[in-house]
């Protein structure tokens, strides 16, 4: 291919995203430091300046970090056990594919009614005994956990999922044949390998978590404690029509965001890289 | 390979661990996902395990409430024109980054990433603002602009791997036997491409019938899909009945769905939830 093939195809994604992406990006910056009055740092003062406003942070990483923490546990056990496939395997990823597809809307949706007061949920422990009375669950912090847990874990299963089977089988049998138990192939040989694997997966599912909205709104506090940063920047640009102080916390979460994953794939970049198969070499 | 060694007892707590997790999970979602659908087609339902009869009238009147075919043919439009206008910008930059090799990749391939790592109101806010000063937001175009920002980057890190996998041999061979790069194209490339692209198009197609966010800052009253109506009906709680907000939901779970198994039929789920390569 002539470099200027090359130019010509991939001219047209090029140009959109400038203009689509960096484009408004840089407007975002420019407009966050033009603030409708004071100087140019005016609304990055006043957004951590005011403890309403600065608590978003807290919020959303109280949020995110657990959730994601929570998936990653839960999928790095539940992927091992998949290993080597299992009998309905494809029909259980297809019905865990659900919920992702559904997306936060539709789950808070269906949580406001199963979670309610006289919900199912609530009706099925009762009968059972297990409480006297109700339990509030919506409108909480649990609530919203609960919600973005219901569409981040499937999407971390299935990210370590598809690590994991590609690591080459082989490599357990030799270690097993080498002596070590199950518990020392887990610890020496399958979770080293698996280990870059976790780390995108948690980064992706706290990329998810972060952005949480919808949920937070709908099935959680948007006053208290889950007034989170997207809450906080589209309040800010949708309710008090202030683009300039909503692009300035968007951009807060931006900067937040993309450190917390530079941490987390500088940390990767030291854990084992080598390939995950066996054979010749 | 289980076989090698009898099951430990490790082997037995995480068989539980397994069954116990994935039951809790699936049959808490299932039974929401069944009160929904169920609630939808109740005269009342104030408490009891049942409702107190049922009825299709939350249907018709979703969607006089809520212009329910309206936003359905909106949304289905909407869907339509990213995935088209994603492949036919992502797939050649994705055949650019597969197969040739230059200064300046790691920069290109930087802009591809960026968007869908950074969190969509970061680019969305100032982008959305830019849209209703240009007159823009809440019209179709410019929704459908607005979702083309996370989609294109999504194409072209699918057709990437897909692209690489062809053996650029065939090409070779067809230029040496004469073909002019349009034929080339034409007669073979394309219909190698076809497979990627449809499992491209399908998956942009899926997301872009959930993508929230983006899509809510440059709707109008006229440019919903079903997603944001289905929000603004939600926010709006104890405006209209239940019933009707669940009727609306059930439209846009079976149009999700429906896509949904379409797309299944092309792809592996693990494929369906963004794989970073290595």
């Amino acid at each position: 291919m002539s470099a200027r093939q090359g130019l010509v195809l991939s001219l047209p994604a090029v140009l959109f995203l400038a203009l689509a992406f960096v484009y408004p990006f840089g407007y975002g910056l420019f407009l966050s430091v033009t603030p409708r009055t004071g100087g140019p740092l005016a609304n990055y003062a006043a957004f951590f300046g005011d403890e309403f406003q600065r608590a978003s942070i807290g919020n959303t990483f109280a949020l995110a970090l657990p959730a994601a923490l929570l998936c990653v546990l839960l999928a790095v056990p539940l992927a091992y056990r998949m290993r080597h496939g299992l009998r309905g395997e494809r029909v259980l990823t297809a019905l865990l594919v659900v919920p992702v597809t559904l997306g936060p809307v539709f789950i808070a949706d269906a949580m406001l009614f199963y979670f309610g007061p006289v919900g199912w949920f609530n009706r099925t422990l009762e009968s059972l005994h297990l409480i006297d009375a109700p339990v509030r669950l919506l409108h909480t912090y649990g609530a919203v956990l609960l919600a973005i847990m219901l569409t981040a874990f499937p999407f971390a299963f299935l990210l370590m999922l598809g690590y994991v089977s590609g690591i080459d089988p082989a490599l357990e049998r030799a270690a097993h044949m080498l002596g070590a138990g199950r518990w020392q192939t887990f610890r020496r040989v399958l979770l080293p390998l698996m280990a870059p694997g976790i780390a995108t997966a948690f980064a992706l599912t706290f990329v998810l978590a972060f952005g949480v909205f919808p949920s937070a709104v709908l099935l959680g506090e948007p006053g208290g404690s889950t007034r989170v940063l997207s809450i906080a920047a589209f309040q800010a640009a949708y309710e008090r029509f202030d683009f300039s102080a909503g692009s300035a916390i968007a951009l807060v979460m931006g900067a937040l965001q993309l450190a917390l994953i530079g941490l987390v794939f500088a940390l990767r970049a030291r854990l084992y890289a080598g390939p995950a198969r066996g054979g010749k070499g | 390979m289980s076989g090698t060694r009898p099951a430990g007892p490790l082997e037995t707590a995480l068989r539980v661990l397994f069954a116990v997790v994935l039951g809790v999970f699936f049959i808490n979602l299932f039974a929401a996902m069944a009160t929904v659908v169920v609630n939808s087609f109740a005269q009342t339902w104030f408490g009891g395990w049942w409702p107190s009869g049922f009825t299709t009238r939350w249907y018709g009147y979703a969607d006089s409430q809520f212009a329910m075919v309206d936003v359905l043919r909106f949304t289905i439009v909407v869907t339509l024109a990213v995935a088209v206008l994603a492949c036919l910008m992502g797939v050649p930059a994705a055949y650019v980054l597969a197969r040739a090799q230059f200064r300046g990749k790691r920069v290109l391939l930087a802009l591809y990433l960026l968007p869908m790592l950074m969190p969509p109101l970061t680019y969305g806010i100032p982008l959305a603002s830019q849209l209703y000063r240009t007159q823009l937001a809440a019209t179709l175009p410019g929704v459908i602009l607005i979702n083309l920002v996370p989609a294109l980057p999504f194409v072209i890190l699918v057709m990437t791997p897909f692209i690489e996998q062809l053996d650029p041999n065939v090409e070779r061979a067809a230029r040496t036997l004469g073909a002019s790069p349009l034929q080339v194209f034409r007669r073979v490339l394309f219909p190698l491409l076809v497979p990627g692209i449809l499992t491209a198009a399908l998956l942009v197609v899926v997301r872009t019938m959930g993508m929230f966010e983006l899509t809510f800052l440059v709707s109008g009253a006229d440019t919903q899909t079903l997603v944001v109506a289905l929000y603004t009906a939600l926010f709006g709680a104890g405006i209209r009945p239940a019933q009707a907000v669940d009727a609306l939901a059930v439209v846009y779970m079976l149009t999700t769905l429906t896509m949904l198994v379409v797309a299944l039929r092309f792809v592996s789920p693990t494929q369906m939830v963004f794989r970073v390569r290595e």
